[in-house]
């Protein structure tokens, strides 16, 4: 192959208020290569294509396309350049066909639309890259696998030399994943280089030549892909050093809070998304759940919450069968949800304060809302935990993330509940807000509350919680014992190794 | 997408203040005038001096005045029903065919049983008429709650079928024989009709939509059912999330506001024509959508609102003899929903000229 990298990003710095997203990343991919951006969620992959495609741009560091540097000042500036994306959300318009489709937004082809060339332009272009698509089909027609396959010819009719897929195989069966490689492989034979952001180890050790890992915005390391194995980059993508500081290990469990017995649920697309899952929760204990994102975390928190069907299984809740309760008989039973949206589902952006606190306890005493005794509350809440805001009759979009989560915290600990679900309360958080919420999660473990604690940063589920559930693709692989586990035990099963049958749940 | 030269760029506003709030109405409707105006003028008359008429004729007189408050009853009572749905963020769109279901209800109670005392048959037309319009109002909630069908075109659409529903009767199984082939029910027996005040056409009506004023500003403020429908129409995620009952919560409001406006139509028919005929409604359920955006969904400055647009309809009547045709109201409100609509846009969000094309 040529000496010169098609793509090369050097010391690539992007900051967002608060966050370093990217901080000095350097990257080379060459022609020819497929190149792997591995990195667990939050870990800059993302941040860092976007800068690729014009989308942001970086605050320091260069970026070179075949030797030669460039600006990538929008990303039609950068699809012109010969950069082309392909979302994990495509972009298609549903009623129009695929030939359509690809037609959208082209130059050059003037006022009149020459159907049929423009088939027979597609069909050949399918051919060479061994697709198999039917350029008059509908959008909605088609497969997801088949949609996915419009959008990389979308991209390669747009004269695209790089290639970058943004999760590619999370939305396809293993076959059609299979299929979609081999035409990345046809591809970079032709001269062509792809990128693929992934967090999935087996796909990355198969289908790719060089990887790239990422780590909280820094880049790691980059490893030729034969060279490097499972343990290896599950290490460099979760850390090698975890500290781990708890406060006790032993605990005294008190009685058992949650128990789930066998349960399966659906995803929005009506897929299997958690799948015989049992496990329980005691009094006085924190149970993590680590995993990488979408592999079935949000939905068994909506199980357990009542927000989604329980499938297949049974869910009790202090010994009292839960399983087709509503979601006002268990925040009556005492589940409290702290949902990975706070803002839209755990509080409503538009509405103040006084309004967002009220917002599952209103229903208690009577049919009048009693405001002045409801804005006394909320105002002694707002002191108590320290929220800072402008007003409380303010709506709360205005203020700032750390805040928001401190309000919701403390409207669901203020209702007193027996078992707290937390999905990544700490994501998107700055780091004196993130220990606001972990303190404040320990100290309900210690007044007795079970708490299970959803997260993606091992370091977190570590350090707080007393026993760690591992998922991946909607399965429990395995749950330790937080205090004698190590992170490459609990990496290696988030890739998908099932944990050897020695320890007891 | 973005581009590289200067672009003009909407951002959403923060916070929305209070003088926008109050503000934007008032130039809206001012800009509708204006822009009516405009057309007036090309017509050779001065826009000031029709104006001007409009607004004596209005309120200008003890009988414009009475006959202003006539209109603004049915208009209270639709625009209070479109804005508790609205509330919600449910675009119920079919006040007029609601208005209209409620007439036919009263009507039907009026006609079956014309011995009854007023003290029972009104009780009973006021329950038939809301009973009516109620349902009228729930039938395109169902899909709406259980399938997400569009509430907004179920509800339009069932505007038409209601008023050919009644235009049936008018013009078949419940026409006058004595009413010289006019499609006019026979009149209401002196039990079916609401009592007026002194020599003017207000009726009870006035005192349901007062009442209804008052329970939905205790409904909206005070009550946790309210509160519900607020959270329910800002964040259906959040509703859910909270426990409440989303599903009902659409079919009751659905009800609610249906209800109504088919007590508009029962007071329509009992205060007014006393019977039932063709074209019951000059489109008050129309009106109302404007009415109730333009208070902001405010059920006290609904009455306000109210009285304004029933000065223009009695306005609109009073320049007819000078040669315009009564339908210079369609278009004076279709002006005025105009900048409302468009001012919007500037409560909401500011206006920024972008020099580079960046985002974020």
């Amino acid at each position: 192959m040529s000496s010169m990298p098609m793509v090369e990003m050097v010391s690539i710095t992007k900051r967002f208020p608060g966050v370093i997203a990217n901080d000095s990343v350097s990257i080379k991919v060459n022609t020819g290569e497929i190149h792997a951006l591995l990195g667990e969620n939050g870990a800059g992959k993302s941040t860092l294509m976007s800068i690729l495609t014009g989308l942001y741009r970086p605050d320091e560091g260069e970026i070179y396309l075949r030797g030669l540097k460039t600006e990538l000042s929008s990303p039609k500036d950068a699809a012109n350049k010969g950069i082309g994306m392909v979302h994990q959300h495509f972009k298609l318009v549903k009623s129009f066909t695929v030939a359509e489709n690809i037609m959208l937004g082209l130059k050059g082809e003037g006022m009149i639309i020459d159907r049929t060339s423009i088939e027979k332009r597609i069909r050949e272009f399918c051919q060479q890259y061994g697709m198999a698509v039917d350029p008059a089909a509908k959008i909605w027609q088609l497969t997801v696998g088949e949609q996915q396959r419009v959008e990389i010819i979308k991209a390669l009719f747009r004269g695209a030399e790089i290639l970058i897929l943004d999760e590619p195989t999370a939305v396809l069966t293993p076959q059609e994943a299979k299929d979609l490689y081999k035409t990345l492989r046809i591809m970079t034979r032709q001269g062509k280089a792809v990128i693929v952001i992934s967090h999935k180890l087996s796909e990355v050790l198969e289908g790719t030549d060089t990887v790239t890992v990422l780590r909280g915005g820094k880049s790691v390391g980059t490893v030729k892909t034969e060279l490097a194995d499972e343990q290896e980059l599950s290490r460099m993508m979760v850390g090698r050093h975890i500290a781990v500081s708890r406060d006790k290990c032993l605990i005294e469990k008190g009685k058992q809070i949650l128990k789930l017995q066998g349960i399966s649920c659906l995803n929005n697309r009506g897929q299997l998304a958690v799948q015989g899952i049992s496990l329980d929760i005691h009094a006085g204990e924190i149970l993590g759940i680590a995993g990488v994102a979408g592999n079935g975390q949000s939905e068994l928190a909506e199980v357990i919450a009542g927000l989604r069907s329980v499938e297949e299984g049974t869910k009790y809740i202090d010994g009292v069968n839960h399983t087709q309760s509503t979601i006002r008989a268990l925040v009556d039973a005492g589940v409290s949800y702290i949902p990975e949206d706070r803002m839209g589902t755990g509080l409503v952006p538009s509405l103040n304060a006084v309004d967002n606190y009220v917002l599952k306890s209103y229903k208690k005493h009577g049919w009048l809302m009693d405001w002045s005794r409801v804005k006394t509350q909320t105002q002694e809440v707002v002191e108590r935990f320290s929220i800072k805001l402008a007003s409380i009759a303010s709506p709360v979009k205005m203020m700032s993330g750390g805040n928001l989560q401190k309000l919701l915290l403390a409207r669901e600990i203020m209702a007193d509940p027996r078992l707290i679900v937390a999905v990544y309360p700490m994501r998107g958080l700055d780091v004196g807000a993130m220990e606001a919420v972990r303190k404040l999660l320990l100290a309900q473990r210690d007044a007795g509350k079970a708490v299970l604690l959803i997260s993606e940063e091992l370091e977190e589920l570590f350090a707080l919680s007393d026993r760690i559930a591992v998922l991946h693709r909607g399965e429990i692989m395995g749950i330790v014992d937080s205090c004698t586990a190590t992170a490459e035990e609990v990496g290696m099963m988030m890739a998908g190794k099932r944990m050897l049958e020695k320890d007891a749940m | 997408m973005l581009c590289n030269i200067s672009s003009l760029r909407f951002e959403k506003r923060e916070d929305v203040s209070t003088t926008m709030i109050l503000l934007v109405p008032i130039l809206s409707v001012f800009c509708g005038l204006l822009f009516a105006g405009l057309f007036i003028a090309l017509t050779g008359k001065n826009p000031v001096d029709v104006y001007m008429l409009m607004f004596e004729g209005a309120f200008g007189s003890q009988y414009g005045i009475s006959e202003t408050i006539v209109k603004a009853i049915p208009l209270i009572l639709c625009s209070l029903a479109v804005a508790l749905a609205f509330r919600m963020q449910l675009w119920n769109i079919g006040a007029e065919g609601q208005l209209y279901m409620g007439a036919f209800g009263a009507t039907w109670a009026a006609l079956s049983f014309p011995e009854w005392p007023a003290s029972q048959l009104l009780p009973f037309m006021v329950i038939m008429g809301a009973l009516m319009g109620g349902l009228w109002g729930l039938l395109p909630a169902i899909p709406r709650a259980y399938f997400k069908v569009n509430e907004t075109i179920t509800t339009l659409l069932m505007n038409y079928i209601a008023i050919l529903w009644v235009d049936y009767f008018v013009y078949g199984p419940w026409k006058d024989p004595k009413g010289l082939g006019f499609p006019i029910t026979a009149p209401f027996s002196s039990g079916a009709i609401l009592p007026s005040f002194g020599i003017t056409r207000i009726h009870w009506g006035i005192i349901f939509a007062i009442v209804a004023v008052v329970i939905l500003y205790i409904i909206q403020n005070y009550t946790k059912w309210g509160f519900e429908i607020r959270v329910s129409g800002e964040s259906a995620a959040a509703a859910k999330y909270a426990g409440m009952n989303y599903t009902r919560n659409i079919l009751l409001v659905m009800f609610i506001s249906g209800s109504l406006a088919g007590i508009a139509g029962m007071t329509e028919v009992s205060g007014i024509t006393q019977r039932l005929q063709h074209g019951i409604s000059p489109g008050y359920g129309y009106s109302a959508i404007i009415i109730a955006w333009l208070a902001r969904l405010h059920p006290v400055v609904i009455v306000f609102v109210s009285v304004i647009f029933g000065g223009l309809l009695v306005g609109g009547f009073s320049i007819q003899t000078s040669g315009f045709p009564a339908a210079t109201v369609a278009m004076l409100q279709g002006a005025i929903l105009f900048f409302v609509v468009g001012g919007e846009i500037f409560t909401q969000y500011r206006i920024r000229l972008d020099r580079k094309g960046r985002s974020l």
